[in-house]
């Protein structure tokens, strides 16, 4: 019984957490919020017998990703006029429409999941099962993932470096 | 005993919740940075629905799926925000309507 309270709970912070990371206006309040979403959702993984994905979860999506996001916003240093910017951009006639779609969609999506029953099951799947079932069949899934991650080292690598070579920090703001 | 577990039907309905909430942001914000955040809520949302079925069924398989997602997720996120600081020397700003051409 505590374990369903808890996962309604960790849902309603993820949700909440979420509506509000989307209407921010400032980008570090909107990350934060952002944070907390994925530490509830690690949570619910938690909660379903998923200790190692929540652990995963808590260490590279609310550490290193949003650790990327913070400093990419330092560095452009949006400020308050950013602020005032998204205000303008963020008008309910903007919002309506969009939101409209979106919820038809999630009804298409809720008829669709109406139909699925049944528990998850109590018992966690431990770490040492998804290593054995990792570096077993799904070994080729490891390794299309580490060129993945060079193709995404090379490719970032290559977009910094210029925006650092060619027009510094200090020369933009002089102009 | 079916009582006292978790129903699969409802983190579903919190993933695809996740999922349109993600959309909504996708399809109403011009700044890069909240479209990037958007795509993260969203590819999270999937993650969860994987994680689920794999708790559902018991099995290692989800968690090794979200483990791709991860990655994806990085790879993704690392050569965006390399394209939003191209976008922000470039345009000086960061309004995506303003990245509409192909040479800009």
């Amino acid at each position: 019984m505590l374990e369903i309270t808890l996962f309604y709970v960790a849902a309603t912070v993820a949700l909440v957490a979420t509506v509000l990371a989307m209407t921010r206006t400032n980008a570090i309040h909107a990350l934060i919020y952002l944070i907390v979403s994925l530490l509830a959702v690690a949570a619910i993984f938690f909660l379903i017998g998923a200790p190692f994905a929540a652990a995963l979860e808590i260490v590279i999506y609310a550490g290193a990703i949003m650790v990327l996001f913070v400093f990419v916003i330092m560095m452009l240093n949006l400020g308050e006029k950013g602020d005032q910017q998204e205000r303008q951009w963020l008008l309910s006639k903007i919002w309506a429409g969009p939101a409209l779609l979106a919820a038809v969609l999630f009804a298409e999506l809720l008829y669709v999941i109406s139909t699925v029953e049944g528990p998850v099951s109590t018992t966690a799947v431990s770490a040492k099962e998804v290593g054995l079932a990792l570096f077993g069949p799904y070994v080729l899934a490891v390794e299309i993932a580490s060129m993945l991650l060079l193709a995404g080292l090379v490719g970032s690598f290559h977009l910094g470096r210029r925006y650092l070579e060619r027009d510094g920090f200090d020369d933009r703001s002089e102009k | 005993m079916d009582g006292l577990n978790i129903p699969l039907n409802h983190i579903l309905l919190v993933s695809s919740l996740l999922f349109a909430i993600g959309m909504m942001g996708l399809m109403i914000r011009r700044n890069i940075i909240f479209i990037l955040m958007s795509l993260e809520v969203m590819l999270n949302s999937a993650a969860l629905a994987f994680v689920a079925a794999g708790a559902h069924w018991g099995q290692p398989d989800g968690q090794i799926v979200f483990m791709l997602i991860l990655t994806v997720a990085a790879a993704e996120v690392a050569v965006g925000l390399g394209l939003v600081l191209q976008v922000q020397k470039r345009f000086k700003t960061l309004d995506m309507d303003h990245a509409n051409r192909m040479r800009g």
